[in-house]
């Protein structure tokens, strides 16, 4: 079976995000970027399913600029068979790009979208179910387990106060939480045949959806900043501290 | 206007959390009514009729809405929306999970985890796990929110609202519960913990946490770890506050052999009191701590424990 996995070019986790003066935006220049956290999951866990026999190929699509080849071509050293590249200049909303990914679903048709539950830069955690509406397919989302039997998958997920088991018909959305599997490095062998796996750029334009911004983004301000405390010199003084001034502990 | 909040509930008790998702929905403004999808709920329903300020209460009976599959809860949503310019939920697992379905069957866009009403389209929501905060204005024509409980404080118990039947079932059919397995822990949650006890690779080795256990039983507090903890194989990934783990903010954090990665930060710092105990006085986390105690955490640790 097909395996999609849709990954989203991102900041580096490690990189500090800083606010333009202007409040416009976050600053992107000059920063790393890398694959998304969770998307990297995501490749990761298509990867072990065509290790394991389930799936036959695994397919990375990435929507963006045409740095995100970048990222797609990590993908393709990590293990994706192909890659489908995208290419816009907008900022999409996720309703957007969902409607781009349901273009790709129905033209590759299949068996099992994986993607990264959500992305560290907009933290928004609704594209995988988005597409799993627009698709009208059942969704595994938050996953730390994903067995495919048969026709069927059995997701666990990640909810508030424990985890929840929930079967799916295929074809079926699934969208990964950290527990799900650590992802391997590229090795450098790999990453010199990436370069010769095949991928296609598409421009998003001829999809023919209306991609016209559903929102409008009006400010972008840094947090409120936390002044540096006191040192204490013992942990008595700790103690007191939290007991008389802090009042947290009793 | 008209809001519709879907309750976040277990079938026996409405969650404390649709009480400040109510309050975001008064912040917006309108009528407001409470949707309880679920199976056997009507217990939940009367309670939610005591929402302040909520004028009708619709309730959705059905087995196939007994474990909130996304799969059908979505579509009874989308159905009822059709009367309501705003949708909230709570921007717990639940709600996260089947309100971007009904936000993408509406053809809308989800304006997700908002701290911060500003009108009846602009909202604040944080980005880069609340490194920035953003105002953003929604330009559909209905809007479908999830709401971060952290940001509201919840409306009193006092109303009395009409409660009302919805009979129309919704089932997908092609999702099915199999089970659940509810953590069972002496300890709080990370999520729900107002004391987190952290240790990071400065614990050296999983054994090491043990020394946090005894601290976190005298103040009923959660153990978490930093991700170079994780990284390092000391303890389990479900542990990780950070970035990429669980965004924490209790009344109390304490981070211990926790240099401060930007990683970490972004998942604690709004933390209302952060205590450090590092001994590397250069150690960023200091940066952020209200309390820092410069010290080896293999003395300091045992002390602590004896004088909670």
């Amino acid at each position: 079976m097909k395996v999609l996995v849709p990954i989203k070019r991102v900041i580096d986790f490690n990189v500090k995000v800083r606010v333009k003066p202007d409040n416009s935006n976050v600053d992107l220049a000059n920063v790393k970027m890398a694959i998304n956290p969770f998307c990297e999951i995501a490749v990761e866990e298509a990867i072990r399913l065509k290790e394991a026999g389930v799936a036959t190929e695994v397919i990375a699509v990435s929507i963006g600029t045409k740095a995100c080849q970048e990222q797609l071509r990590t993908a393709l050293a990590l293990g994706a068979d192909r890659a489908i590249h995208i290419e816009t200049d907008l900022e999409l909303d996720s309703i957007n790009i969902a409607k781009l990914l349901q273009k790709v679903v129905e033209e590759e048709q299949p068996q099992l979208v994986i993607l990264g539950k959500q992305a560290i830069d907009s933290d928004n955690n609704q594209t995988g179910q988005m597409l799993a509406a627009l698709t009208n397919m059942p969704q595994g989302t938050f996953a730390s387990i994903v067995k495919v039997d048969g026709d069927k998958v059995n997701v666990t997920r990640e909810v508030d106060g424990g985890l929840q088991t929930v079967a799916l018909t295929l074809p079926a959305i699934v969208t990964t939480d950290l527990r799900l599997n650590e992802p391997r490095y590229a090795s450098l062998p790999n990453i010199m045949k990436a370069k010769r796996k095949p991928l296609d750029v598409k421009p998003a334009d001829d999809f023919g959806i209306d991609l016209t911004p559903r929102t409008k983004l009006l400010k972008v301000t840094p947090p409120a900043d936390r002044q540096a405390g006191i040192i204490v010199e013992s942990i008595d003084e700790l103690v007191e501290k939290l007991k008389n001034e802090a009042k947290v502990i009793s | 206007m008209s809001i519709l909040v879907v309750a976040e509930h277990d079938n026996s008790s409405l969650k404390a959390d649709t009480f400040k998702t109510v309050a975001a929905a008064q912040a917006i403004g309108g009528d407001i009514h409470i949707l309880v999808a679920g199976s056997n709920c009507q217990e939940v329903a009367q309670q939610a009729a005591k929402v302040n300020g909520v004028s009708k209460i619709l309730v959705a009976d059905n087995a196939a809405y007994e474990h909130q599959l996304a799969e059908n809860v979505s579509l009874l949503v989308t159905e009822l929306a059709v009367d309501y310019d705003h949708i909230l939920a709570t921007a717990l697992t639940t709600g996260k999970n089947f309100m971007p379905r009904v936000a993408a069957l509406l053809d809308v866009t989800q304006i997700s985890d908002i701290i911060g009403v500003e009108s009846a389209d602009t909202f604040i929501r944080p980005i880069y796990a609340g490194n920035a905060i953003a105002t953003v204005q929604s330009l559909d024509n209905k809007k479908v929110i999830t709401v971060r409980t952290t940001g509201f404080d919840a409306v009193a118990s006092d109303g009395n609202a009409e409660v009302v039947a919805i009979d129309s079932v919704t089932d997908a059919g092609n999702s099915s519960h199999v089970s659940d397995e509810l953590t069972v822990s002496e300890r709080p949650e990370l999520g729900a913990a107002s004391i987190i006890i952290s240790g990071g690779r400065g614990m050296q080795n999983g054994d090491n946490f043990k020394l946090l256990e005894g601290i976190a039983d005298k103040l009923g507090a959660a153990i978490g770890a930093s991700r170079a903890a994780v990284d390092a194989g000391f303890v389990p990934n479900d542990m990780q506050v950070g970035q990429t783990g669980k965004i924490v903010a209790p009344d109390l954090y304490i981070a211990v052999g926790i240099s401060g990665a930007i990683q970490h930060l972004a998942g604690m710092k709004d933390s209302k009191v952060i205590v450090a105990i590092n001994k590397d006085p250069e150690a960023p986390i200091f940066q952020v701590a209200d309390y820092g105690i410069v010290a080896d955490l293999f003395d300091a640790l045992p002390e602590l424990e004896s004088k909670l």
